[in-house]
């Protein structure tokens, strides 16, 4: 399971110290994993390139609803819209974007847009990583027989290509709506969180240090906050982030599909692209907006989370 | 390492039996169905009622189940109900698998052919323009939903340029023999140059589209690679015995860095499924990501059974025959995958 | 060194130009697109949004397989090019007696099925003979849906049957009996289910074999590749791995033959994927492009042609399920608050017409003196105070993943009625579900509360309109539970079986003039026009009202 193989390898990582023919082998010698690999880090441009980008659009998030010119709701400019004809409103005094196919302003729908998006990221991550949280802990806890299925069916789930699972799971709810969407992109994520963790968790437990910390008699609960914890969050954040961006990209995909939400009164970039699409040739520019945020922001974590995994683990760069 | 042979094929016959069950208990657990496909508007709630009960879909759904496992057995996975109404939905998947693989391996042929040399020079100008440039465009290839990009290539190369066909895998009404249902291969096969052009015309815009994924990583781990390999002693130890370097290149250096570069390949197979769903959709493209989009939307339980399962099992026949390679290869995998 | 570095990048150079080259090479063969026929008629390539079911039009009930069979197949009677009109066909005349129960057709002379089978009255009575003897899965409505539909049962008896017996009198004389009068007789016939089959054919590919096999259907070797009819085109092949459908040009067809050599269907699924493969050139026309692209279509030069609509696009009304709908003031309050004209005019394509009644002014038995609701909120709000509904809460749903030809844009049309009743103090709850994921279903048991729906005639009968939606009280609209529900569709067959014309559309009128003043059990919305585009080269299509193009009459003006 090949999947399988390279989320091992990530996982993998978590278990070493940091003793590979790096330049900076000397320096590092006995520092942790996470001060190494954040030394690596500072030094890598695209990482900051990626920090900015999503720095800026969490900034964009924050501060749409104060500077967004209108509800972006409000088919303020119905009246210019035709259907018959094909007309939508053309940008104009206070709209510098137009309107979209329902008269609302597109410019405040692009701003607002990065709020949901940046949730469905989000949440979607989030509720990822915590079903693979319970499903890894309970396998790597328990072991034998409960770790057995739990790992075969998460096997099952991986077996499966990442957008069909996500296009069966949103084809399963009755009304679409943006939670449907969250879930469907979420629940892809859990099979591959789940193996990440109990991965992890198992190359830290057997790792050098952790056993020598347990040989000198150290309190299993300080081993876990001191030595396990620690070390597995660098797999899991770089996870953690490049999912940001594919759940991104699901949900657009999602959307495409035709299983976006169904109400998109709140805005959300890729429902507004996905919708646009019977407008590709006609009105590009609602189009244009949405994928060139969502290809700005999914290449901000992307960059952030493939310079991480490299400066994590410095012999894949990959 | 037969053992562990063994045991992935055992595996992987139980994952098929439980995605089996999965699959089907999911498709009737989705909302509406194929009576409401089938009807469409015209269909008053006595006609429901009545096809509902002819289709069988209120029996227990076990009893459904053994009955699809009992027909299954001999063959019979049901026919089409949405995509292409009548037609047994394995025959179906057997002819339309063939595009999606022409498609998928066109991807591929296409990633390599750009990544491996890009990625080469990338990785011996390590932080030249080349190096960097290559890193953008294949993060971005990560980054554009694919979707959007087939319709951007659509638009410029069949649109406005009208260089290539918009859709399809051929023009319609060109005499074209079939023989292994790979259209291209077909042409070359029986000579029918016009066809095999035409059928290639055809493919490669969704294939250009389609090999974004794959690109991304195969020229993120040629570059990885090749990297490696010019620290490994031998490439050094060859440098300083004074070969030229072209055939340090050949021999060592791209030998051995092509090693992990295959290998990804076969791990490309679920991304690049997921990719033909999107990019078949977008260019019309008969293939099994175009079935599975309507079937979805028809509520075609045969054909998304089947190509759901089928689609699995190739992926992780692919993987287990990559993880297999893998293995032999490097030992250090063997030791990994026993923890796994 | 440095030198050797530099041919390096050359050589993979290489490699992109060699990529480069394929593509302009395709580029060039460009011109060698579909004239692999070599006549002079040419060929015609029609986008298709869908694979037919399969070739034999008694087993089917979609526009897309209807499309196929109707150049191959052709019935008794026919319907006027360009018109909803009934003519000759297959039949030269009829003549019913005089309880309208009888009805003698007179058979065009020298018509041969394409198999050479003659055809002749014997040949009528074989098609009428196998399609009300059909069983098991046969006889249920996924497959015989028209005959269920215009018919009723079939010879089993577990339903009452319109057909009673066919006899041939003589080869050019054949008697059809049925059980009762119906207005809708023998327009009916004209409907592409009915079209008359190669006997012979039928036998030899075993027509009827057709069984439901688990949760499908499997379609007989007839169906499936040997359709045979007495139309001015032939079957050619169905190519499924690529999509296409080829029909060719019957040399030997009895009227005037068809201009094409060969007609081709390429079935493109995606909307937009179609239009682009029209403007590319791949295709020379599709169905129903959507109004959003009609501008740009006829702009880029393309013959964009509007049918007269033939549709009724109607906002459902449950009574079921919310006892406020139950009130007629209330359903008029809804009517009152819907600003149909600035649907029409915003949403709906061009040449979209307000709908008066629920269904368009050129069906039978239309009543120009209907009541009407104009757009009047403040009257909406004075019905809902006097119902004492002030505070009214209603579902609308709407239904995602399709668009239908008297419903463009679902989305659109939902959000509009949305904001004109939450202008007349009426709360919405919207509820969307997909088309054949729940919203048909739920729809059709009376499930939703408001609900948007529509229907395309199949020809002009009013029956086939309010016949359909009334004519039994077990319906999306829950009339059953109306006092006036029995009333309506006893009205409605009584109508239907008025021998005399005149009076029938006395009745009709009076139907109608009950509909919209007193029931109400729905609001007419809109009637929208489908359109049809080719390309500039293609002439002499006639667009049909009912959406049933021929092609024969259909030729490529240039040479290439």
């Amino acid at each position: 399971m090949s999947r399988a193989t390279k989320i091992d390898q990530l996982a993998g990582v978590a278990g070493r110290r940091d003793l590979d023919s790096d330049p900076d082998r000397a320096e590092d010698a006995g520092v942790s994993l996470a001060a190494s690999a954040w030394r690596r880090l500072r030094r890598s441009p695209t990482f900051w390139v990626g920090a900015i980008v999503i720095g800026l659009f969490v900034l964009l998030a924050v501060i749409a609803p104060f500077i967004a010119p209108h509800d972006p709701a409000l088919r303020m400019l119905e009246s210019q819209v035709s259907r018959a004809s094909n007309q939508l409103p053309p940008p104009q005094e206070g709209h510098p974007l137009g309107g979209d196919q329902y008269g609302r302003d597109l410019f405040s729908r692009v701003l607002l847009g990065s709020q949901q998006t940046l949730l469905v990221a989000l949440l979607a991550t989030v509720i990822g990583l915590g079903g693979g949280l319970v499903l890894g802990t309970l396998a790597g806890a328990f072991g034998g027989w409960v770790d057995s299925v739990v790992m075969r069916a998460v096997d099952v789930l991986l077996s499966i290509p990442s957008l069909l699972l996500a296009v069966s799971i949103g084809a399963l709810f009755a009304q679409q709506t943006q939670f449907s969407v969250i879930l469907a992109v979420a629940i892809v994520q859990i099979p591959i969180f789940a193996r990440l963790l109990r991965g992890t968790m198992l190359s830290v437990r057997e790792s050098d240090h952790v056993l020598a910390a347990r040989a000198l008699g150290v309190k299993r609960r300080e081993i876990v906050f001191r030595h396990i914890l620690p070390n597995s969050l660098g797999p899991v954040i770089v996870q953690s982030t490049l999912v940001l961006a594919m759940a991104i990209l699901d949900a657009a995909a999602l959307s495409f599909l035709g299983l976006g939400a169904a109400d998109d009164s709140t805005p959300e970039w890729g429902q507004m692209l996905g919708n646009a699409q019977e407008f590709f040739d006609s009105q590009p520019h609602l189009a244009f907006w949405p994928a060139g945020c969502i290809v700005a922001v999914a290449l901000g974590f992307t960059l952030v989370g493939e310079s991480m995994r490299e400066a994590l683990d410095p012999r894949q760069r990959r | 390492m037969l053992r562990y042979a063994i045991r992935r094929v055992l595996q992987l016959a139980l994952v098929v039996l439980v995605l089996s069950v999965l699959i089907f208990a999911w498709l009737r657990a989705l909302p509406g169905g194929p009576v409401s496909a089938l009807l469409g508007d015209r269909g008053t709630a006595e006609m429901r009622a009545e096809l509902t009960e002819a289709l069988g879909l209120n029996d227990p759904i076990f009893v459904q189940y053994f009955a699809f496992l009992g027909r299954a057995i001999t063959g019979d996975f049901g026919t089409s109900t949405g995509v292409s109404p009548g037609k047994p939905a394995l025959e179906l998947f057997l002819e339309r698998f063939p595009a999606t693989i022409e498609l998928g391996v066109a991807a591929i042929l296409i990633a390599l052919a750009a990544a491996i040399p890009l990625g080469y020079l990338a990785a011996r100008r390590r932080g030249g323009w080349l190096d960097n440039a290559g890193i953008v465009v294949s993060m971005l290839g990560m980054s554009i939903p694919i979707f959007f990009l087939a319709f951007l290539l659509k638009y410029l190369l069949s649109i406005e340029l009208g260089w290539l066909p918009t859709g399809g895998r051929q023009s319609a009404g060109i005499d074209a023999t079939r023989i292994t249902g790979f259209f291209v291969l077909d042409g070359l096969l029986t000579r029918e140059w016009d066809a095999a052009l035409d059928a290639l015309k055809h493919l490669l815009l969704p294939a250009f589209a389609l090999s974004s994924i794959p690109f991304a990583v195969i020229f993120r781990i040629t570059r990885a690679a090749v990297i490696d390999v010019l620290d490994e002693d031998y490439v050094r130890t060859a440098r300083s015995k004074g070969l030229t370097r072209r055939i340090i290149r050949d021999r060592h250096i791209l030998r051995n860095a092509m090693l992990p570069v295959v290998t990804t390949v076969g791990l490309q197979t679920g991304a690049l499924l997921s990719g033909a769903v999107l990019t078949e959709t977008v260019f019309a493209w008969q293939g099994i990501g175009q079935a599975l989009a309507i079937g979805f939307e028809r509520k075609d339980f045969p054909v998304l059974q089947v190509v759901i399962i089928a689609a699995a099992m190739a992926y992780v026949l692919v993987n287990l025959v990559v993880d297999l390679s893998y293995a032999v290869i490097d030992p250090r995998i063997r030791a990994m995958q026993k923890v796994g | 060194m440095l030198q050797l570095g530099i041919s390096r990048p050359r050589q993979f150079a290489l490699i992109g130009l060699a990529g480069a080259l394929v593509v302009s090479l395709a580029a060039c063969a460009e011109s060698d697109r579909g004239d692999g026929g070599g006549g002079e008629g040419g060929t015609f390539v029609f986008g298709a949004a869908g694979a037919p079911s399969n070739f034999d039009p008694f087993f089917a009930s979609d526009g897309e397989t209807f499309r196929v069979t109707r150049q191959m197949f052709e019935g008794l009677v026919g319907i006027k090019p360009g018109t909803a009109e009934l003519e000759p066909e297959l039949a030269t005349a009829w003549e019913p007696s005089p309880d309208g129960k009888t009805w003698t057709f007179t058979l065009q002379e020298g018509v041969n099925f394409h198999d050479g089978t003659p055809f002749n009255a014997d040949a009528v009575c074989k098609n009428f003979e196998r399609m009300f003897n059909q069983t098991g899965a046969g006889a249920t409505a996924a497959l015989s849906y028209y005959w269920i539909e215009n018919f009723g049962g079939f010879s089993d008896g577990a339903n009452p049957s319109l057909y009673k017996s066919c006899t041939a009198e003589n080869p050019t004389t054949v008697v059809l009996e049925l059980t009762r009068f119906t207005a809708r007789f023998p327009t009916m016939l004209s409907q592409d289910s009915f079209a008359m089959q190669s006997p012979q054919a039928m036998d030899e590919f075993g027509a009827d074999d057709v069984t439901a096999q688990g949760d499908s259907f499997v379609f007989s070797e007839y169906a499936r590749s040997h359709p045979t009819g007495t139309g001015p085109f032939t079957f050619g092949s169905y190519d499924e791995a690529n999509g296409t459908i080829e029909l060719q040009r019957n040399d030997n067809y009895w009227g005037e033959k068809a201009k094409l050599d060969r007609l081709i269907f390429r079935v493109i699924e995606d909307e937009t994927a179609r239009k682009q493969a029209l403007e590319a050139g791949d295709i020379d026309g599709y169905d129903l492009p959507g109004p959003a692209d009609w501008d740009s279509l006829q702009q880029d030069g393309f013959n964009l042609m509007i049918r007269d609509p033939f549709n009724i696009l109607y906002l459902g009304i449950t009574q079921r399920n919310n006892p406020a709908l139950q009130n007629l003031k209330v359903r008029q309050a809804l009517a009152y608050a819907i600003d149909r004209q600035s649907l029409v005019n915003a949403i709906m394509p061009e040449n979209s017409e307000v709908a008066k009644e629920f269904y368009p002014s050129s069906v039978d038995g239309y009543a120009d003196d209907v009541q009407e609701y104009p757009h009047d909120p403040e009257r909406a709000r004075q019905l809902l105070d006097e119902a004492g509904f002030p505070d009214l809460t209603v579902e609308l749903w709407w239904p995602t993943q399709v668009t239908r030809p008297y419903m463009p844009n679902p989305q659109a049309i939902f959000g509009a009625i949305q904001e004109d009743l939450e202008q007349a103090g009426i709360t919405v709850t919207p509820v969307s579900k997909p088309w054949a994921g729940g919203y048909l279903d739920q729809v059709e048991v009376a499930d939703a509360q408001l609900f948007m729906l529509g229907w395309t005639g199949d020809y002009n009968s009013p029956a086939n309109f309010i016949g359909t939606f009334f004519g039994t009280t077990e319906n999306q609209f829950w009339t059953s539970g109306s006092p006036w529900g029995q009333e309506l569709a006893d009205a409605l067959v009584d109508a239907d079986s008025t021998v005399d014309a005149a009076q029938r559309e006395t009745k009709y009128q009076e139907i109608n003039r009950k509909l919209m003043a007193e029931y109400l059990p729905a609001i007419p919305l809109s009637h929208s026009p489908p359109a049809i585009v080719v390309a500039s080269d293609v002439e002499g299509l006639v667009p049909s009202p009912l959406t049933k193009e021929e092609f024969a009459t259909v030729s490529m003006s240039s040479s290439d």
